[in-house]
C-alpha cells in the first residue's frame, strides 16, 4: 500500500465531481457532485495525515472540519434548491438565470 | 509480501472500484433516486478506505455523518421535488460535454504526473492508529479549539438558515386585505397554504401570486 495509490483514487473522484458539476441539469445532481469533491478533498486529507504525519494526526482533525462543513452546506444547499423549487417551479439549471446579465 | 499486504491491496482494489463505478453512476445515470443511492455507496466505500488508513473515528462519523445525515437530506430533498419533467435539450450540449470531459482528463493527467513524479517524504513515525480518538480529541481541546468552537456556531447558523430559507414565505396581500382574513380558518397562520402537487392548477390564484417562470425569467 502506498501513499500515491489513495492520492490517484482522489484525483479520480475529483475529475467525476468535477464533470458532474459542469455537465448535470438536476440542481440535486448538482449538491451531490459537490459532496464527490469534498469527499475526493478528504481522502487526500487521510492519506497525507496516516504517510506523512502519522503521530501527531491533524489530517485527520481537519476532515472532521470539512465533514462538518459539508453538513452545514448540505443542508443550506438543499434549502436553496427547495425555495427555488417553490419559485420557479423547476430543478433545472439552465433556468436559474437570475444573476446572469 | 506478507498475507496482511495482500489482504490490504485486495480490500483497496475493491474499494476503489466500488468507489469510482458508483461515482460515475452518480454523474452518468438518469435516474436521480438511484443516484441518491448510489452517492451512499460512494460514502460507504470512502469509509472502508478510510479504514484502510488507519482511521476508524473518521470512517465512523464519515458512516454517520454522510450515509445517516447528508444521503437521506438529499433523498428527501428529492422526495420534496418530486418533478417528473424533461429537460428541454439544449442545442450543442454534446460540445459542452466533450470540451468537459476534455477538461476534467486533462486535470486528471496532470494530478496523476504530479502525484507520480513528486518525492513524497514518509514518516517513520509510530502510527497513531487506535489511539487516533485520543490525539483527535486532544487536538480539539487544545490546538483547534477555535475552529472547534467555530464550527458548532457553524452549525447553528446552517440550521437557523435552512429553516428560515425552506420555510413557506408569508403572503404579504393578506395583511393587506383583512376582508379576506376573516373567512380562512381560525387556527391557521398566516402562512402560504399548502399546495398539493395533483391538486395544484397553473391557474390558481396563488400560482399567479408566486410566479410566473416565464415572466421572471426575462
Amino acid at each position: 500500500m502506498q501513499l500515491q495509490y489513495f492520492l490517484l483514487v482522489a484525483a479520480a473522484l475529483f475529475c467525476i465531481g468535477i464533470y458532474g458539476l459542469v455537465t448535470s441539469r438536476n440542481a440535486i445532481r448538482v449538491l451531490m457532485s459537490i459532496e464527490l469533491l469534498l469527499n475526493a478533498v478528504n481522502i487526500n486529507l487521510m492519506a497525507f495525515s496516516n504517510y506523512l504525519d502519522a503521530s501527531s494526526i491533524k489530517g485527520q482533525v481537519f476532515t472532521v472540519f470539512v465533514i462538518t462543513i459539508a453538513a452545514a452546506e448540505a443542508a443550506v444547499g438543499l434549502a436553496i434548491v427547495l425555495s427555488i423549487y417553490r419559485n420557479r417551479d423547476t430543478v433545472d439549471m439552465e433556468q436559474f438565470n437570475l444573476l446572469k446579465w | 509480501m506478507s498475507i496482511a499486504d495482500v489482504v490490504q491491496l485486495v480490500s483497496f482494489g475493491i474499494l476503489t472500484v466500488m468507489v469510482l463505478g458508483a461515482a460515475l453512476g452518480v454523474v452518468l445515470l438518469e435516474n436521480i433516486v438511484y443516484s441518491a443511492f448510489l452517492l451512499g455507496a460512494v460514502f460507504i466505500g470512502i469509509a472502508g478506505l478510510y479504514v484502510l488508513l488507519n482511521a476508524g473515528f473518521v470512517a465512523a462519523a464519515q458512516v454517520l455523518i454522510y450515509v445517516g445525515a447528508v444521503n437521506v437530506l438529499i433523498l428527501f430533498g428529492i422526495m420534496l421535488v418530486n418533478k417528473r419533467q424533461e429537460f428541454k435539450p439544449l442545442p450543442k450540449a454534446w460540445l459542452g460535454r466533450a470540451a468537459t470531459a476534455l477538461v476534467c482528463v486533462g486535470l486528471f493527467a496532470l494530478l496523476s504526473t504530479m502525484v507520480l513524479s513528486t518525492p513524497w517524504v514518509l514518516t517513520n513515525l509510530p502510527i497513531a492508529g487506535d489511539d487516533s480518538t485520543l490525539v483527535i480529541g486532544q487536538h480539539f481541546f487544545s490546538d483547534f479549539l477555535l475552529p472547534f468552537e467555530l464550527a458548532s456556531i457553524l452549525l447553528l447558523m446552517a440550521l437557523v438558515g435552512a429553516i428560515i430559507l425552506a420555510r413557506r414565505e408569508y403572503l404579504p396581500d393578506q395583511v393587506v386585505a383583512p376582508a379576506e382574513e376573516i373567512q380562512r380558518p381560525v387556527l391557521t397562520l398566516p402562512e402560504r397554504p399548502r399546495e398539493l402537487v395533483a391538486a395544484a392548477t397553473p391557474n390558481s390564484p396563488e400560482r399567479m401570486i408566486t410566479s410566473d417562470p416565464d415572466n421572471r425569467n426575462k
